[in-house]
């Protein structure tokens, strides 16, 4: 039937644009965001840098402490992991590449015979591991694209918890770094147990400092303070890595998403301007062909008619035109 | 003239305040109040919920509630590292009296109540600190 297939053309054209039209809003979104959440990002960078340095200077300070945060299991029997995903798709590999880590990291320790304790952090890592039937433990989500200090305060005590209570011996932390606006990648770090503050010393800044500290009450009693501030300050650099990430990632695979519908909707409305072209040469075809069959072959109205289309008049308006001939 | 301190009020997210001080007050867990001055030895100690005063070089004073933390004083630099603190200006006066309200009767329902002790504890130290 003529026409069917430019009809439909059209339509799939129009989808195509009221799509370009929502990647196009989610890329300028993402946009934003990514410059706010590198914001949050660096503006958390001080207290981390300055908690580290406070256990620099308590290592100097030449505080021994036994705290259960730092307790080195001589046998790790059950390995945590949390993981940090998104809440929402539609960032490119971003959530994928973070899991499929994570699902590697949980099957090697697996194969070594050790038990794990999924902590899942953002709606997406929740529903992948649920569906294949994985153990999870902790779920949260809600907040990955505008973490709190309380978020991560919450995950910090939890996973700090069971650490305690040593349902596990070793929790790892899986998330992506946000390195620069091209650059993220997923990482895999230690977060308990703590090690030692000699270790963390040398991880922090370095700088000199004398080592002759007054503590209040007394350096065990600071660095048992401090410890549980040290992991929440971590996970929520974590946190907010991987907001600042999930917002790059969108915004690039938005930006692609916009692009490619330009070149679908180009592509389609090409064939469609054929198609129209098509219809209306076989509609011409179909007339001629009637005219001739009913004038036997005289030169008539319709030959005069089909000129004067031919010189570029509306197809359509000659339909009646061809009937009163005939 | 007298040097002075280089004072940082950092949290997990963001510095803030920064200037600089003759003198900065604080209370440690146990020990008591605690005043520094530029030139002292190097202080690491954890802070009580209480205020914590920065005496400005033209004699100003800039007065906040730290609820937990701790204080480090090293090179004429005082930094104080703390999830919750509120400068005096920005405190709810009528929030606060309403939570001191609702912890307090929490508290005479259920003594051994907690949360509602550091509510109540809470709520008198911004008091505390909004009328200084």
């Amino acid at each position: 039937m003529p026409g069917g297939r430019e009809r439909e053309l059209r339509r799939r054209i129009g989808s195509i644009q009221s799509t370009k039209k929502i990647t196009r809003a989610m890329e300028l979104i993402a946009a934003t965001r990514v410059v706010k959440a590198m914001q949050r990002a660096n503006a958390a960078r001080p207290y981390a840098r300055l908690i580290t340095s406070v256990i620099e200077d308590l290592a100097a300070g030449g505080a021994e402490v036994d705290h259960p945060l730092l307790r080195q299991a001589p046998e790790v029997r059950n390995v945590g992991f949390i993981i940090i995903t998104g809440d929402r798709g539609l960032a490119g590999a971003y959530n994928t590449s973070v899991i499929r880590t994570a699902e590697r990291q949980v099957m090697a320790h697996v194969s070594e015979g050790k038990g794990y304790s999924l902590c899942c952090v953002g709606r997406k890592s929740a529903s992948y591991f649920r569906f294949r039937n994985y153990r999870i433990d902790h779920a949260m989500s809600g907040f990955s694209d505008n973490p709190s200090y309380d978020d991560a305060r919450r995950i910090a005590e939890t996973v700090s918890e069971s650490f305690l209570s040593e349902t596990v011996d070793q929790v790892e932390l899986i998330y992506t770094e946000f390195v620069s606006m091209g650059t993220q990648r997923v990482v895999v770090r230690r977060f308990l147990p703590l090690v030692d503050t000699e270790m963390m010393a040398r991880e922090g800044s370095g700088t000199g400092r004398e080592g002759s500290f007054e503590f209040e009450p007394s350096p065990e009693a600071v660095l048992e303070a401090l410890l549980p501030r040290y992991t929440e300050a971590r996970l929520y650099g974590a946190l907010l890595d991987a907001a600042a990430s999930e917002h790059a990632s969108r915004q690039r695979a938005m930006k692609a998403a916009t692009d490619n519908a330009e070149e679908l909707i180009t592509k389609l409305s090409r064939a469609m301007n054929q198609a129209r072209q098509d219809a209306i040469t076989t509609e011409i075809m179909e007339i001629v062909g009637g005219a001739e069959a009913l004038g036997g072959g005289e030169s008539t109205d319709v030959d005069l008619a089909l000129a004067s289309m031919l010189a570029g008049t509306d197809a359509s308006d000659l339909v009646p035109a061809g009937g009163h001939a005939a | 003239m007298a040097v002075e301190l280089d004072v940082e009020l950092v949290s997990p997210e963001e510095v803030t305040y920064s200037g600089s001080a003759e003198m900065v007050i604080v209370r440690t867990v146990e020990e008591g109040d605690i005043a520094f001055q530029a030139g002292h030895v190097p202080f690491l100690g954890v802070l009580a919920p209480w205020s914590v005063d920065v005496l400005r070089p033209g004699g100003e004073r800039d007065t906040f509630a730290v609820h937990r933390g701790f204080v480090e004083v090293s090179h004429n630099k005082v930094t104080i590292l703390s999830d919750v603190s509120e400068p005096a200006g920005e405190i709810d006066v009528a929030r606060a009296e309403a939570a001191r309200q609702r912890a307090s009767e929490a508290l005479s329902a259920d003594a051994d109540d907690a949360g509602a002790a550091a509510a109540l504890e809470r709520a008198e130290l911004r008091l505390r600190v909004a009328a200084a």
